[in-house]
This record gives C-alpha cells, sequence and structure tokens, in this order.
C-alpha cells in the first residue's frame, strides 16, 4: 500500500503564486521608474499589509482577537527613536527595535494569554494604553508633542526613500512569505485547533499556552517591524497617533474586508482600503462614515469577506491553507 | 490471568478523588482502577459524576483533592496536553471537534501533537485511523459538516491518532444502528488486541458487555459497586440507583 499523501498545491494558486512572484520583482524595479509620490504611498501599502497578515494570524488563525497592536506598532517606533538617539544606524536599528518590541511582548505574554477572549481584548487595550502613558514621560517624547526621527534627515532625501521602499517590500514579502510557511507548520494546525476550541485542542495533546505565546510574540514582531517602517517614512512620532486604537481598527477593517482566517484575505483586505483611503481620505468624517458602514456591510452579509465570494460560488479558496487528503 | 492482574500495577488509577464545582460536590473519594490491558465499563444513571471523573482523570480541570497515577507515574501538576502525550487520551461526550478545520486536519493535529508524529508519519496515521473509524470518505469534509455521530466518530478518531496506551471514551455508542455498535464493538476490541486500556462509560448494556471485564457502578458522586459485569448489575444498591433513575 502507497502511503496517504496530502494533494500538493493546485494549478491556479501554483499561477497565483508565479504572479505574486513577477509582482514583486515589478515593484522590486518600480522607484527607478515611478515618481516620489507613489512610491511614498507604497510605502504606506506595504505597512497595511503587514499590520494586516500580522493581525489575521493572531485573530484569524490563533483566535487571539487583540485590540491593542498598537502596543507594538507604537514600540517599535518608540524604540527605533530611542536607538537613533543613542547614536545607533537607522535603518538598521529598524529590525533591532522590532526584535525589542518582541521581547516585551514576550514579558507581557505571560500575563494577557492567561485571559480568555473578552478579557484579552480589553488587557490588551489597556496594555497599550500604559505603554503609550509610560512612553509619554520618557524626556525626548516631549508628552504629547512627540518627537522627529532627525537623523534620517542626515540622508539625500531620494536614497532615503528608495532604502525605506525596498525595506518596507523586503518586510512585506518575508511577512507574508513566513507566515504561509509557519501556517503550514505544526504550530499553524495547532493555532486553529487553539482558536476552534482551547480545551479540546490541550486534550490531543496541544501545549496551548506555549503555541499562544509564539504566535503573540510573532504578531508582535511583525507590527513593530511596520510600526518602525511607518515612522522612518513619516519621521515624526507623536504618541497619540503611533500608540493609537486607530491601527486596530484599520486592521479589523482590513481583514474582516477581507476575510478572517484564510490566507490572501487581509492582503486583498489592504488593498480595498488602501484604495478607499485613496479615494475618500480627504473626506474626513464622511470618509470614516462610510468605512464604519463597509464594515458593518460586510459583517452583516458577506462575514467571510471578499474570499466569501468564491467559496459562496463553491469554489476553492485561493491560497487555501487546507491540507487534503489525496483520496 | 488472575493473579497476574491481582499483583500487577494498575495501568491507570485514581485514589480518593473529590472534585466540586462550586458548591455541588460532584465525586466523593473515588477510587477507580484500570489494569494494563483490561477494558472496563462505567454506568450510572445521568449525573452520577461520570464524565466528571474522566475529567479528573485527563486533567481537563484541577481535582479538589485526590491523586492520579498512569503507569506508576504521580500526574499531579500534569497537564492535559501533558497526561495526552504520556498516552492518556479522553473523547468528549458532547463532541468538540475543531470546526474551523478538516475532518482529516482534525485527527492529523492530534497525530502530530499527541503522538508527536511528523508530517507525512501523521498523514498516514489519520488516513488508517479515518479508515478504520468510518470516516475516511470524509476526510476532506469540513468538521463542521458533520452531524451528531460522525462527531462522536470524530472524537473516537481523534483520540486515537494521539497512540494512546489507555483511552477513556465517554457514551460513543448512543444513537449508532445494531451494525455500527457491533462495528464499534470490533473496533474497541482491535484496540485492546493491541494491548491498549479502554475505559467505556455507556448507557447501551449490551454493547458494553460485550467488551469489558469489569464494570464500575456510579452514583450521586460515588462507586457503588464494581467487579465482573453479572455480579455488579444484581447488586441492589445498583438496582435501586437504576429504578430509581432509569438509563437511557
Ligand atoms: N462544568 C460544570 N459546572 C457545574 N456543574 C457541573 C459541570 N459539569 C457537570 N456538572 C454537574 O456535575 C454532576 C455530574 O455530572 P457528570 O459528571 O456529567 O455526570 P454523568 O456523566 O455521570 O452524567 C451533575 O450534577 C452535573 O450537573
Ligand atoms: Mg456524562
Amino acid at each position: 500500500m502507497t502511503p496517504a499523501q496530502v494533494l500538493p498545491m493546485n494549478t491556479k494558486d501554483r499561477r497565483l503564486v508565479g504572479l505574486a512572484c513577477l509582482a514583486v520583482l515589478g515593484l522590486a524595479t518600480l522607484p527607478w521608474l515611478g515618481s516620489a509620490l507613489i512610491v511614498d504611498k507604497l510605502i504606506y501599502l506595504f505597512i497595511l499589509v503587514m499590520f494586516a497578515v500580522m493581525w489575521n494570524l493572531l485573530a484569524g488563525y490563533a483566535g487571539l482577537v487583540s485590540v491593542g497592536q498598537q502596543a507594538f506598532i507604537g514600540l517599535g517606533g518608540y524604540a527605533l527613536i530611542r536607538l537613533v538617539d543613542a547614536g545607533l544606524p537607522p535603518f538598521v536599528m529598524i529590525f533591532v527595535a522590532a526584535i525589542g518590541a518582541g521581547a516585551v511582548a514576550w514579558l507581557l505574554s505571560w500575563f494577557v494569554l492567561r485571559m480568555k477572549a473578552g478579557e484579552f481584548a480589553i488587557a490588551t487595550w489597556v496594555i497599550a494604553e500604559t505603554i503609550r502613558s509610560l512612553v509619554m514621560f520618557d524626556p525626548i517624547v516631549q508628552g504629547e508633542t512627540g518627537t522627529s526621527l532627525l537623523a534620517l534627515n542626515a540622508y539625500d532625501p531620494d536614497l532615503r526613500r528608495l532604502v525605506l521602499y525596498l525595506l518596507a517590500l523586503a518586510s512585506m514579502v518575508v511577512m507574508v512569505w513566513g507566515t504561509w510557511v509557519l501556517l503550514q507548520r505544526r504550530i499553524g494546525a495547532e493555532s486553529q485547533a487553539i482558536r476552534d476550541d482551547e480545551d479540546a485542542a490541550a486534550s490531543v495533546g496541544i501545549s496551548t499556552f506555549r503555541v499562544k505565546q509564539r504566535i503573540y510574540v510573532i504578531a508582535a514582531i511583525g507590527c513593530a517591524l511596520a510600526g518602525a517602517l511607518w515612522l522612518a517614512s513619516a519621521i515624526t512620532f507623536q504618541p497619540r497617533t503611533s500608540f493609537g486604537v486607530q491601527w486596530s481598527v484599520f486592521m479589523l477593517f482590513m481583514v474582516l474586508v477581507g476575510g478572517i482566517g484564510t490566507f490572501i484575505g487581509p492582503i486583498l483586505g489592504a488593498l480595498v482600503f488602501f484604495g478607499l483611503q485613496e479615494l475618500f481620505g480627504d473626506f474626513g468624517a464622511w470618509y470614516l462614515a462610510g468605512v464604519g458602514g463597509l464594515a458593518i456591510f460586510f459583517a452583516l452579509y458577506l462575514p467571510n469577506g471578499i474570499v466569501g465570494l468564491w467559496l459562496d460560488r463553491g469554489k476553492d479558496e485561493p491560497l487555501s491553507l487546507r491540507k487534503r487528503l489525496r483520496m | 490471568m488472575m493473579m497476574q492482574a491481582m499483583t500487577a500495577e494498575p495501568m491507570l488509577r485514581a485514589s480518593g478523588v473529590n472534585k466540586s464545582y462550586g458548591a455541588l460536590k460532584v465525586l466523593f473519594d473515588v477510587d477507580f482502577h484500570a489494569m494494563p490491558g483490561e477494558a472496563v465499563g462505567i454506568v450510572g444513571p445521568n449525573g452520577a459524576g461520570k464524565t466528571t471523573l474522566f475529567g479528573a482523570l485527563a486533567g481537563s480541570f484541577p481535582v479538589s483533592s485526590g491523586s492520579i497515577h498512569l503507569a506508576g507515574e504521580n500526574l499531579s501538576g500534569t497537564s492535559a496536553a501533558e497526561r495526552c502525550r504520556l498516552g492518556l487520551a479522553r473523547t468528549h461526550q458532547v463532541p468538540r471537534p475543531f470546526l474551523g478545520m478538516s475532518v482529516f486536519e482534525n485527527v492529523h493535529v492530534a497525530a502530530r501533537s499527541g503522538a508527536g508524529m511528523d508530517q507525512a508519519t501523521a498523514t498516514d496515521e489519520a488516513a488508517e485511523i479515518l479508515r478504520r473509524t468510518g470516516l475516511l470518505a470524509l476526510a476532506n469534509r469540513s468538521a463542521a459538516s458533520l452531524g451528531l455521530l460522525d462527531r462522536k466518530r470524530l472524537e473516537v478518531a481523534r483520540a486515537l491518532a494521539t497512540r494512546p496506551s489507555v483511552i477513556l471514551l465517554d457514551e460513543i455508542g448512543g444513537g449508532l444502528t445494531e451494525a455500527e455498535l457491533g462495528a464499534l464493538i470490533d473496533l474497541i476490541r482491535s484496540l485492546q488486541a493491541d494491548g491498549m486500556t479502554v475505559v467505556w462509560i455507556e448507557h447501551i448494556l449490551h454493547a458494553l458487555l460485550r467488551v469489558v471485564t469489569r464494570l464500575v457502578c456510579m452514583a450521586e458522586g460515588r462507586i457503588l459497586a464494581q467487579g465482573d459485569p453479572r455480579d455488579v448489575m444484581a447488586h441492589p444498591q445498583v438496582q435501586r440507583a437504576y429504578l430509581g433513575s432509569s438509563p437511557e
């Protein structure tokens, strides 16, 4: 008897991956072709994709519905400010800052992961607000005023933009690909089991705390990296913005609109959100009301988001992580 | 056979286990054991504390007092996950499948985490267990699409995938046809033939008695009688417990 096998990736998905590789190559050459404005906008898009993918990993795959990832977005930025202030090289420090925020997440995890669902969500928010308040005590932050990553002004603006763009693109690609690999591994299946039923997961031998801790720290590092990149492109660090709950609202929106707990959903959601912001971002309050309305529409009529449109027609989810047994 | 069973160490042993849910006391100084390779049945009216005893054995919650030993090793302080990896698996009376995963994935993850198998070995193991439990045709279906009976089968499949030396089965026979019961009995006997220790809570006595060699009757958080199945069923207190509130 031949050993049982899991089906390999289907042709459509393989084509999609090929297409994505081409798109990445195209994006990598874009700064030499596109305007500075487009490059700046794309940096923001890449950052949004990272936020969405990380939040989906946390909430969609591990069931850890956090409304406090801004703690790590802000910490990434703050750590970068501090490290650069100490005279360290800014571009390298983006990654060091992310790892530092990951260490903070590891410490917090011992406390926050003991809580269930609603408590956990509230605790993550409280933690984010607490960290923001603490950061505002730092003299170089100057309370509400904030500070700037002045060291970056020493670089030629075009060079700075190019380096940031390539770093953001590379970070996004590594994060998306890394999430794919992670979810294929044992920890990916274990996370989903925990999301579906934590006690039952423990009863089949899953060390639920350890799995959640790893995912929590990884998502913190990812958000901090994107947060540090965002600060490096925005230059100005204001605690109310960097640690703002709006980041959680954005992440929630992107993931719900794209399709929570699907691999491709958050990427699609980030594209939609980016498009909306480009088209209607100037309308201020009306824009926010529109975004809210759309979120409600999706929650009511398309609970599986855009990916649900495939599923409702009986088609396979693109880039599904389902392991299918060859029959 | 008899002598051996009496001198050997129990595979699974609970001593003086007490358990309360808040003010409600559910288990009173329960002593329970199963010998290696033995099949033990547990019967008793609803609310007797049978499922709670399984939870206590498997570490699903901390007990108020008492100790649990598996193959001579004291399990106090070990988590449910550790107990599973040590070879103690349970099913849930009300099935608890991982609803966002497929049937195959439910079993696959149990083989990986519970038995520590690698991806390929777990795939083989999961396919074989799905075949034995009659779920192979449903392998790629979402667990959420299963009806109650298939969810119960999935409970058994998932527990088996962790490669247990002791399996705790909680009312897995309810609702099955006679033919399906026959298949279930064959399955449990084959597990026993592989050397597995089986503890089975079941209301369907005639099925249970075809498998188990020892019967334990519980009522109101206590063990009323245990031993040879016929003796236990003839025990006056057992008779009273059953007449008082008849089994389903
Ligand atoms: N999680 C719980 N919280 C409170 N009471 C419970 C819980 N689980 C069971 N009980 C109570 O404990 C008693 C024993 O229940 P159980 O162990 O399920 O009995 P059995 O499996 O023999 O029918 C019952 O009175 C039941 O209502
Ligand atoms: Mg019960």
